[in-house]
């Protein structure tokens, strides 16, 4: 990575590694650098690696192999409790046979601080979870909302300079979900801690976090803030995780003034930006997302490449229309159009023309 | 909501209240419900619960004394126990009048066993007289024929005592029990209930006929005893009898027959029988029901004043019940301590590992009990492995090598083998359920390996042990086998007391006294378990 020698390093991951049983790896040369405050997500497919990841920062899985840093000091020999990092986990881990309060205490005992200092800081992080009227119950009268605050403020309590959340929402219904992803994020940009937050759900990553690291097989495959992510998908991995996205499959041309000519597998030549493709001759998977393409004539941009299309399916969502087309030969290209008051409504079985701009069109690995 | 408006019962669609029309549709599940374990449920019924509880009843019932010997139940009842002095006279007949039938019908020997638990020699005194009880009154056979020839017939004692509507009912072939007749019940009131047992004993027991045989000697000694009493009896009958009842009465008025008493035949026997404590122990176990045999078990007697402890040098319950305890509890501990290690790297095993270790721990089972028991005798006796290999390895001398056995450190041991699958399967399927992620969230808020073991792990692995230790304590509590092969005398339970009661003493109601103990005990620890820990906190997965 670029900002890999970062001098405001604070969490840092060099060259490591990771396997359970000494034949595979499940993490792969791992370098990550993150600086201070900063909420980075590490999102993937289960089995990537990126739980293997969180777990060796919080010290329960050692490294295969290399380093991680934590404020400039290598923590791979320091036991989880003396690293000073909270966690949330995925099922809470709330102590069932302690009360609110004593959950939230714990931490704070541990340290041996004094009963009333205790009692504040617990006060202070109930009420900052607005849960301060439940420090008397059990875990199992709260729920499954109310639990993960109190994990969040077990987490908080101790005022770690570093939060690790593994999944901390998955449990939770949707709307409760949307609302604990804005609290999560306002908490950790009000007190200003780093944190590493590990999902499978990809809007949740969009919108929580300042980077995301999208991990596939035991790498990072992209690190980038989520506009990037969504919009300049590295490679084609990142492009089909990330959002909705149409593939077409083809062969490069010639690649001329940062614009690739890619011959589409049913002949139709196209224009697009080249990502990872160097030379002619490359197979290709061009990434186009569905908002991108624009088929009402008027609104068409200058310089918009077209194609022809037939109409296969017609959805009607409510905000958006998504209609399912036939692209050179793919039946599950997908285009989205606002349901505004001007726009058409197409029928299947409609001849159409698509089009859209060169740079929203991106050559990828096959 | 409609139903809030509603007076009165809520009604199902067809009127009727819901709640009976709830309990029709559930009925048919119950009886399903109630078919499918009725089989167990009769099978543990008649095979468990049914025996338990006879046995236990045992513990209070005490009928033999009185089904025995009611005469002499009922005529003691007037003697005062705490005069000092030997009983009346009618309480002595009265025995005799029992006893010649217990003897008859083989009972004395066993009610003389059952006092003798609680007065040692009274067997031997109701086995002596037993054997010689239908002598008493002897003397007065020979004088009665020589008054009368009469008396030789037993035609003659018919004619006195039977209902003449007897009499007119039977035959040869067929006899029904002899009935006693109103004239000879009111005029002769002793010899008739003497006579009349007789008759139905003989009848019932050797298939006699009483016109046939000759009564034993205590009904003479009742006849004489009634005559004496009322010189005018004789006149209430007519005949024969009238003339066989004069002549002995006259004689006896006149001072010619030469008399006996049941006290003198007694004494005679055994002198013993002239002993107050004899029949005040009599007295004492005459009920029907007794708390004998619980004082009995509990170190208590019955002396002068009501329940008092017994001496010193004869307590043993009390000691055993303690020991049992004590015992049972070192061996809970020692499961506890051992057991939690090997749950513990059990639940946190892979599971392939975990099964195959749960073999290991589950292959006592299937070794018989017996064979574990002896194999510990071989390895803790004075010349067996242990004790050998030390001496072989220098670390006891070969003169005094260690005593592990036939004590109660041996018992501890054995039984803590035997015991400890009990412990470690509660524990492990309780620490299965415990999710490992709380360690981790205690270790990630600082608590060190040990601190988020003791105040996060261990906690929770309470109910585990909890179910463990109930199980191993009350399994302890009662166990039998090992304790009778390993523990010599300083290391037997309270069970192997029961057991010498039950097939060695043969006295059972002391047996089933204990074995109400030491459920009451068992029973009352569960409930004190119950108010500390909470029974909720029980888990066996």
């Amino acid at each position: 990575m670029a900002d890999a020698s970062n001098t405001n390093a604070f969490v840092e991951f060099e060259r490591v590694q990771k396997s359970y049983d000494g034949e595979n790896l499940v993490v792969k040369d791992l370098n990550l650098t993150m600086p201070k405050g900063e909420f980075l997500t590490m999102l993937g497919p289960s089995g990537s690696g990126k739980t293997t990841c969180l777990m060796m920062l919080a010290g329960f899985e050692t490294a295969t192999h290399g380093d991680i840093r934590l404020d400039g000091v290598s923590i791979n020999n320091i036991p989880p409790h003396k690293r000073g990092i909270g966690m949330v986990f995925q099922n809470y881990a709330l102590f069932p046979h302690m009360t609110i309060a004593e959950n939230l205490s714990f931490p704070l005992e541990v340290r041996n601080m004094g009963k009333s200092e205790r009692e504040q800081k617990v006060k202070r992080a109930l009420d900052m979870v607005e849960m301060g009227a439940f420090g008397g119950r059990r875990p199992a009268q709260l729920s499954g909302g109310q639990q993960q605050r109190v994990a969040l403020a077990r987490a908080l309590v101790f005022e770690p300079e570093l939060v690790l959340m593994d999944e901390p929402l998955g449990a939770l219904d949707k709307q409760l979900r949307e609302k604990m992803q804005f609290e999560i994020t306002r908490l950790a940009h009000d007190l200003g801690i780093t944190t590493v937050y590990v999902t499978h759900d990809q809007t949740e990553a969009l919108t929580m976090s300042d980077r995301v690291a999208v991990f596939d097989d035991g790498r990072i495959q992209q690190l980038a803030p989520p506009d990037q992510l969504y919009e300049e998908p590295a490679n084609s991995f990142v492009a089909q995780f990330i959002g909705e996205n149409n593939t077409l499959e083809g062969t490069v041309k010639e690649i001329n003034n940062g614009i690739a000519l890619v011959q589409l597998d049913d002949g139709e030549l196209i224009d697009c930006k080249p990502i990872n493709v160097s030379k002619p001759g490359e197979r290709t998977r061009v990434s186009i997302r569905p908002e991108r393409v624009e088929y009402n004539k008027e609104r068409m941009q200058e310089g918009a490449h077209t194609l022809k299309a037939e109409v296969l399916e017609f959805i009607y969502m409510g905000d958006i229309f998504r209609t399912r087309l036939r692209v050179a030969g793919n039946d599950e290209f997908i285009i989205k159009t606002r349901n505004a008051p001007d726009q058409t409504r197409l029928t299947p079985g409609q001849q159409i023309e698509i089009g859209w701009l060169p740079e929203d069109c991106r050559a990828l690995d096959a | 909501m409609s139903d809030t408006t509603h007076t009165g019962p809520v009604l199902a669609a067809d009127g009727t209240p819901l709640k009976r029309s709830l309990a029709r549709a559930l009925r048919m599940q119950k009886i399903r419900a109630l078919m499918l374990i009725a089989p167990l449920l009769l099978f543990v019924l008649l095979t468990f619960i049914l025996p338990i509880a006879d046995m236990l009843f045992r513990s209070v019932e005490n009928k033999i004394v009185s089904d025995t010997l009611p005469e002499t139940v009922v005529a003691v009842q007037d003697w005062d126990a705490d005069s000092g002095v030997t009983p009346p006279a009618p309480v002595f007949e009265a025995l005799a009048y029992d006893l010649v039938v217990a003897a008859e019908r083989k009972e004395h020997t066993r009610v003389g066993s059952r006092l003798n638990y609680e007065n040692p020699g009274i067997s031997s005194l109701f086995r002596k007289a037993g054997r010689r009880a239908d002598d008493i009154g002897k003397v007065y056979i020979k004088q009665f024929e020589k008054l009368d020839p009469a008396w030789k017939e037993p035609a003659t004692f018919v004619s006195i005592f039977a209902d003449p509507a007897w009499v007119s009912s039977r035959s040869d072939d067929a006899e029904p029990l002899f009935e006693v007749s109103e004239t000879a019940a009111a005029a002769l009131p002793k010899a008739s209930t003497a006579y009349t047992r007789w008759a139905r004993t003989i009848q019932q027991e050797d298939n006699d006929s009483p016109t046939k045989e000759d009564p034993w000697a205590p009904v003479y000694l009742a006849l004489h005893n009634d005559l004496a009493a009322n010189p005018q009896a004789p006149s209430a009958f007519g005949g024969d009898a009238q003339a066989a009842l004069q002549a002995v009465s006259t004689a006896i008025a006149a001072g010619e027959v030469e008399t006996t008493t049941a006290y003198d035949a007694f004494v005679k026997i055994d002198e013993d029988w002239a002993d107050p404590e004899v029949w005040r122990t009599l007295k004492t176990y005459s009920g029907a029901y007794t708390n004998g045999y619980f004082l009995n078990a509990a170190d208590f007697q019955k002396g002068a004043d009501g329940a008092e402890l017994r001496p010193e040098s004869e307590r043993i319950y009390g000691t055993l019940f303690l020991r049992t305890l004590l015992m049972s509890l070192a061996i809970t501990v020692s499961c506890i301590v051992l057991g939690y290690p090997v749950a513990w790297i059990l639940a946190n095993l892979p599971s392939r590992t975990a099964n195959l270790l749960m073999i290991l721990v589950l292959l006592p089972f299937w070794t018989s009990l017996l064979v574990r028991t002896s194999a510990w005798k071989v390895m803790l006796q004075q010349q067996g492995v242990i004790n050998d290999t030390l001496v072989w390895l220098g670390l006891v001398a070969d003169d005094a090598r260690l005593v592990m056995i036939n004590n109660q450190f041996g018992t501890i041991v054995a039984m803590t083998h035997i015991l400890l699958p009990f412990m470690i399967l509660p524990m492990y399927s309780v620490m299965q359920t415990i999710n490992p992620s709380y360690l981790r969230a205690a270790k990630s808020l600082g608590a060190t390996n040990w601190t988020a073991f003791w105040r996060v792990y261990f906690p929770q692995s309470v109910p585990g042990i909890g179910a463990g230790s109930i199980l191993v304590f009350i399994l302890a509590i009662g166990y039998y086998i090992t304790p009778e092969l390993v523990g010599g005398t300083k290391g037997v339970f309270i069970s192997n007391r029961i057991a010498f009661h039950i097939s060695q003493s043969l006295n059972w109601g002391l047996a089933a006294a204990l074995g109400s103990i030491l459920l009451v005990v068992v029973l009352a620890l569960y409930w004190a378990y119950d108010k500390i820990v909470g029974i909720d906190n029980v888990k066996l997965g």
